[in-house]
């Protein structure tokens, strides 16, 4: 406990701020619009369509950090997030794609593209 | 569910890596909970970091769970007691897991979800000190672990894709997205995001709405 980077209730000062701050983001729609209260026509609508859009930001989120101009341009990326796509149209199998893309990935990133 | 095991031991040997045991791993998953803000929060243990920045930079990353909430208002009205912890682990995983699960018949589906959050949860911390222990017990080439996580969403939008409905909702996401991703850069492109696709989705539900109404209008 004594190789903190800094000092251990300057940690937990910063855990206990992110947990504060994390559950806000989380809070603000239901503080916003309690129950009993009427929800807008368009809130509700975008309640609808809203997930599908956050799961295809969520994506690009993930790869945001992922260079395609510079060597080894994206490719280990593109082939295990391709593969994941193969194989859950084919199997439909949530566990096995995933298992299977991140494993496939170490193995790029720690052999192939080291 | 298991997309978390591997996503929270690979948390667990960063937080290892930087001198933070498997107790504090466990802590950290308990308190917070949330995937990629605790990836983020790792830099956060470094004297050079304020403590404003650590909650400037946790709300940026964790901005789009007020979609999250905003999708759910009506699913978790029936939750009572249980919704103050089902809105505390709203996490992407559990949010995503809403969408690919069904409720079994004859369950109660309050019951169901607060159980799948329980869950979830539980998955997360204890992957999270499994990998702190692992990180500090056995040298382990964890590069690339963290691909769970990805994986794990192209699983779900691969899942919504094979729905015609979904698809220009998530066209919009992934357009909007790449598109604030080239003009404000990777640090901050999410709150530009989230604000392009409510007006590109509300706008085309507007404008389909009147032309419905145009066309006589009793097609609702």
């Amino acid at each position: 406990m004594n190789n903190l980077p800094i000092s251990f209730w300057r940690s937990v000062i910063i855990i206990v701020l992110i947990a504060l701050t994390t559950l806000a983001t989380r809070a603000i729609p239901f503080i916003l619009f309690p129950e009993g209260k009427k929800i807008p026509k368009a809130v509700e609508y975008l309640g609808k369509v809203l997930p599908p859009a956050v799961i295809g930001m969520l994506v690009v989120y993930c790869f945001k950090s992922v260079s395609f101009i510079s060597s080894p341009f994206g490719l280990p990326e593109l082939i295990a997030g391709l593969a994941v796509v193969l194989l859950h149209i084919w199997k439909r199998n949530n566990l096995l794609s995933i298992g299977v893309g991140t494993v496939l990935y170490m193995v790029l990133v720690q052999t192939v593209f080291a | 569910m298991t997309g978390y095991l591997f996503i929270g031991i690979a948390f667990g040997v960063m937080f290892a890596d930087k001198g933070y045991n498997f107790l504090w791993a466990g802590l950290m998953s308990l308190l917070v909970y949330a995937g990629s803000g605790q990836y983020l929060a790792v830099n956060f243990f470094d004297p050079s970091v304020s403590l404003l920045q650590v909650v400037f930079l946790t709300f940026m990353v964790n901005v789009r769970h007020i979609f999250y909430g905003l999708s759910l208002l009506d699913k978790f009205k029936v939750s009572g007691k249980k919704k103050p912890y089902m809105i505390f682990s709203l996490t992407d995983e559990t949010y995503s897991l809403y969408f690919l699960t069904k409720t079994p018949e004859n369950i109660d589906e309050g019951k169901f979800l607060f159980a799948l959050s329980i869950l979830d949860q539980s998955y997360w911390v204890i992957g999270s000190m499994i990998g702190g222990i692992a990180g500090t017990l056995i040298p382990f080439d964890s590069t690339g672990i963290d691909f769970a996580m990805t994986a794990l969403f192209i699983v779900i939008f691969v899942e919504q894709w094979l729905e015609k409905k979904n698809r220009f909702p998530a066209i919009v996401g992934v357009v909007a997205s790449v598109i604030s991703l080239l003009f404000f850069g990777k640090d901050s492109f999410i709150l530009p995001s989230m604000i392009i696709i409510m007006i590109v989705l509300l706008s085309s539900h507007r404008i389909e709405e009147s032309k419905r109404k145009r066309e006589g209008g009793n097609n609702e």
